[in-house]
């Protein structure tokens, strides 16, 4: 037997064979292998003295890195998989080891991204930039950054300072790619290299051509990406090269694949896939070996989420605006269920919730649960519980997700589904549609400076404004606005590929992969209730000397979207269903698939900073509602229907996502913990019954916020759902904390 | 149906009025005039909007999935919906047809206009019970408390289940001797499932200022913890979970 063979066998032993064992399937393998678990929360265990002291030390260390910005940062190597040292939080008592750089939180620099980013983050925090490194990076190797720049049009640049298209990952990595890091654990990294050779070697009967040089040169680099995995784990004493033999290695395998990821890009969102059900394969193995209990099982993940929860990017304070609270979007889907109806819900599912327990309430990683209603009532339960203690769960729709994606999807990022392992994302931020809606009556000019951004269309000159003429004129507008937003993508995709590329993310996909065009919008309510206002009401304009378009005045009352009415609901609809429209006539990078997410994360902030009055009666500066949501206050008929409003919205023509955020106090869910927790699982199931897609859920106090605002000292682990992701709260912009608390809450009188 | 009805407004809520998810239509018009009330807009029946039934039951319908899904269901509250007890019996009835659970939140003080067909229609009655002392009852709503004992006497007879509320309101309602009078009542009756004191808030302040009323109750404090325990404290003898 050779060695490989023999880790084979050691690896895979009690495993039931299928065609996983022949060819790259990690799906097939959870199927034949995974045991579903029907059952409550009894089993869980605390976390161990061990885990504590760990998790200790490194809060110790959050409250240095919150007062100064970042905790460290090593300002002259560029990072990669193999560039720094191992590192370690505590070597002895670490189950799952490996950081991105030589010491915990010690933030790296990736300057292919763009050095722009890295010289400006660093001078925040008051480092200075290696000049090796600067030399490197201005006279002999070209970033993503400066490619974008090189191919940008005149009309983008226009439109990106504006603030009409927002967002761009132009300076810094895309992200939103999942790397199926579980392939490491089942594989190991030296079959997956077989694999590769051979995806590579299929191209060669191919004409070279541009994509076929472009596909074989990736296929390359994967395979390098790979071998330097395997040299970084070596690094830490491991050799990955054959699969995981048990449950620890089966943790360390996919967590040094993920950190290979986390080292070499600085992604927007970073995500993890859906791991947890993979694990509790290997997990249970051990368990029903009699050489693992409960206890260390737990201890494992415990170990692996304290990892997750210290991945750091060094980024700048305006991405801070954006993207309040450092996030890294380290996305986990949890649950859903199988094709064949059986729940995907493990004990190891249970245990990932569980986390927030042991270590106390955190954003990251951002548990994400693929809920449906068919889901075990002891999971449900559980989830909810947790919702109920922690803030810390988001829900998505796994009854929308399974039947367009599969059954093993997971989210990247917020809201956005994707094949683990098959398909990818070209991520694209967001446009402003209030402020097209605004380009639109100026005729192309923005209200804040005047300046002619869009092309001159005719601007409307009627004293009240007239509801055709005003769609004929947005639908001008949206058309050249999705034009100069799905070539600004195509450049930044472009640029990316050739300069940044994602080597061991990609090495963890199918070759071909699918890529998927993720664009979306911001101020879907805001466009919804000003066409609402000038078809119902009247909206007579205002405008200063130089007839730009400043202030309108609303006379009489009109529907607003958020109340489960019709008539204001549906020209939500009809926006989500026109943008999607306009977006899909322009050819896409690389063949994608034009997709569009109605999400703004903490951003609505900013674009409402930066937006003009608009027709609904919303004042200039005044926050956007986040993501799918109702504008704030004008949802005067509780949670459900405002749920049942976003609800309307199509997921075939926003199928990266649609965002609902909700604020319910405790007492609005129920007096007792078991009542809380029976009605959350209600409102969860019928909200899905009814095809809402996402739904944060906050189970808050006002006064609990208002206290944290004031003592920030006292909520150290306070954590809020923002829109698709997790934050401190305490580490939100004052700003953005205002927003937050001025959000409806939802509490009946 | 021609039965039409003085509707305030309508929301969908959670665990305030009855079990669940719920669709709670606040009627209009109110023969009491309780100091505390929350929703002055409600106190007349001229102030509401005309509403046949059916008007009514197509609002229900866009959320009769979502509720039977999230469990709840359909109370009617105000004002005081005995005040239009056919249409209140006319909506409930509609309502049972669809297989809702209905939940009729009064003060019991019109308790003898329910019919015995409105109360077979429905499911849980959650019945205020100001004060016992008279003079407080009287003081505090303007009403007498005799009624809403007789009407919930009858429910209990009915095995009718009841959740008895109670505002507490400092320096009103939480004398020591008025609190064990509803409580030593309560235990006697047969069906009630459980109390809710309810700590006086004043989230309805801004109301009065929009009507031009004044809200007497401006500068009485809400109820502090320590109160909130010794009222429910004092109804745990009742035999039933208190909340």
């Amino acid at each position: 037997m050779t060695a490989t063979t023999e880790r084979l066998t050691i690896g895979w032993r009690g495993f039931r064979a299928g065609p996983w064992c022949n060819e790259v399937d990690v799906r097939g393998f959870i199927q034949a292998n995974y045991t579903p678990y029907e059952g409550d929360a009894e089993f869980l265990s605390g976390p161990t003295p061990r885990t504590t002291a760990l998790w200790h030390r490194l809060t110790e260390m959050f409250v240095d890195e919150r007062a100064r910005g970042i905790y460290d940062v090593d300002a002259s190597t560029p990072s990669s998989i193999t560039a720094h040292r191992p590192g370690y939080v505590d070597r002895d008592a670490e189950l799952i080891v490996g950081l991105q750089t030589d010491a915990p939180l010690k933030r790296a620099i990736m300057p292919t991204g763009g050095l722009r980013m890295v010289e400006t983050s660093l001078k925040t925090y008051g480092y200075q930039l290696d000049p090796r490194v600067e030399e490197i990076f201005t006279k002999y190797r070209k970033t993503h950054n400066d490619g974008v720049f090189d191919a940008y049009t005149a009309e983008i640049l226009r439109a990106r300072k504006a603030g009409i298209i927002t967002g761009l990952p132009d300076a810094y990595g895309r992200g939103r790619i999942i790397g199926d890091y579980r392939r490491v654990a089942l594989y190991g990294v030296d079959r997956l290299i077989t694999a590769k050779r051979a995806e590579r070697a299929a191209l060669d009967g191919l004409m070279s051509t541009e994509d076929v040089i472009r596909d074989r040169e990736e296929l390359a680099e994967q395979i390098r990406a790979l071998g330097e995995l395997r040299s970084m784990a070596a690094s830490y004493g491991y050799d990955i090269s054959g699969p995981a033999t048990n449950g620890r290695e089966a943790v360390q395998w996919l967590y040094f694949a993920y950190l290979a990821a986390v080292k070499e890009q600085n992604g927007a969102a970073m995500s993890l896939g859906r791991t947890s059900t993979f694990l509790d394969i290997f997990l249970q193995r051990d368990i029903d070996e009699g050489v693992l209990t409960e206890r260390e099982a737990q201890e494992l993940v415990d170990d692996l989420v304290i990892k997750l929860r210290i991945v750091r990017f060094l980024r700048t304070p305006e991405y801070d605006q954006l993207f309040s609270g450092d996030p890294t979007w380290v996305t986990e889907s949890i649950g859903g269920m199988g094709d064949d109806g059986r729940p995907l819900v493990t004990r190891t599912s249970f245990r990932f919730l569980q986390t927030l327990y042991n270590l106390g309430p955190a954003p990251e990683p951002n548990l994400t649960v693929l809920w449906s209603p068919r889901l075990p009532v002891g999971f449900k339960r559980f989830c909810a519980e947790v919702s109920v203690d922690t803030s810390s769960i988001q829900y998505e729709n796994d009854d929308l997700i399974r039947p367009r994606f599969s059954d093993d999807t997971a989210i990247a990022c917020c809201v956005s589904a994707m094949k683990v392992g098959e398909q990818m994302q070209l991520f694209g931020a967001r446009v402003n549609l209030a402020k097209a809606l605004l380009y639109a009556i100026n005729g192309g000019r923005d209200e804040m400076t005047g300046v002619q951004v869009a092309p001159a269309f005719p601007p409307i000159t009627s004293e009240h404004l007239d509801h055709d003429e005003v769609r004929a004129a947005f639908d001008r507008m949206i058309d050249w606005l999705a034009k100069t937003y799905v070539e600004a993508l195509n450049i930044i995709h472009y640029m990316h590929d050739k300069y940044a590329y994602e080597r061991i993310e990609m090495a963890l996909h199918d070759h071909p992969v699918q890529r998927l065009l993720g664009c979306g919008i911001a101020g879907l309510s805001v466009v919804a209730d000003s066409l609402s206002a000038i078809r119902y009401a009247r909206v007579r304009v205002i405008r200063d000397g130089t007839g730009l378009a400043t202030d309108y005045v609303v006379e009489g009352d009109f529907p607003k979207y958020g109340n489960n009415d019709d008539r204001a609901d549906a020209i939500a609809v009809e926006l989500v269903e026109d943008f999607m429209r306009k977006v899909r006539q322009y050819p896409a990078h690389r063949g994608a698939v034009h997709s569009q997410s109605v999400l703004t994360i903490t951003s609505n902030v900013v674009y409402g900073k930066h937006t003009g009055n608009t027709p609904d009666g919303r004042r200039v500066g005044e926050p956007f509602a986040p993501g799918a949501n109702p504008m704030n206050g004008r949802d005067r008929r509780g949670l459900v229907s405002a749920a049942l409003s976003v609800a309307k919205l199509p997921y075939d023509q926003a199928q990266d996502g649609i965002s609902l955020t909700a604020s319910i106090t405790p007492v609005g869910l129920g007096r007792t913990e078991d009542e809380q927790v029976t009605n959350l699982v209600g409102l969860l199931d019928a909200y899905t019954d009814a095809g809402g897609f996402h739904l944060n859920a906050n189970v808050l106090n006002r006064e609990t916020l208002l206290d944290a605002m004031a003592h920030p000292e006292n909520h150290p682990q306070l954590t809020i759902r923002v829109s698709g992701y997790a934050v401190n709260f305490i580490r939100l912009t004052p700003e953005q904390q205002r927003d937050v608390i001025n959000r409806t809450f939802h509490e009946s009188l | 149906m021609t039965t039409t009805g003085s509707v305030h407004s309508w929301d969908v809520s959670t665990a305030v009025d009855g079990p669940g998810t719920r669709f709670v239509l606040f009627l209009s018009g109110c023969p009491l005039r309780c100091l505390y009330c929350a929703n002055p807009d409600t106190w007349h029946l001229r102030d509401g909007h005309r509403m046949t039934v059916d008007e009514v039951m197509a609002e229900i319908a866009k959320y009769r999935r979502f509720i039977e899904i999230a469990g709840g269901g359909l109370t009617l509250t105000g004002g005081e919906p005995l005040l239009q007890p056919a249409f209140t019996a006319a909506v409930f009835q509609r309502a049972k047809q669809l297989g809702l659970h209905t939940a009729l939140d009064t003060s019991g003080f019109l308790g003898a206009r329910a019919s015995d067909e409105l109360l077979a229609d429905t499911d849980l009655v959650l019945l205020d019970i100001k004060s016992w002392d008279p003079a407080t009852y009287r003081h505090v709503t303007r009403g007498e408390v005799a009624p809403t004992l007789q009407f919930a006497r009858r429910l209990s007879a009915l095995r009718k289940p009841m959740w008895i509320r109670f505002v507490l309101v400092p320096g009103l309602t939480d004398d020591w001797d008025n609190v064990a009078g509803i409580a030593s009542f309560v235990s006697t009756l047969d069906s009630v499932e459980r109390v809710e004191v309810l700590p006086f808030h004043k989230l309805g302040a801004s109301k009065y200022a929009a009507l031009g009323i004044p809200f007497t109750l401006a500068d009485v404090p809400t109820p502090d913890a320590e109160l909130v325990r010794r009222v429910r404290d004092q109804f745990a003898g009742c035999g039933v979970p208190v909340h």
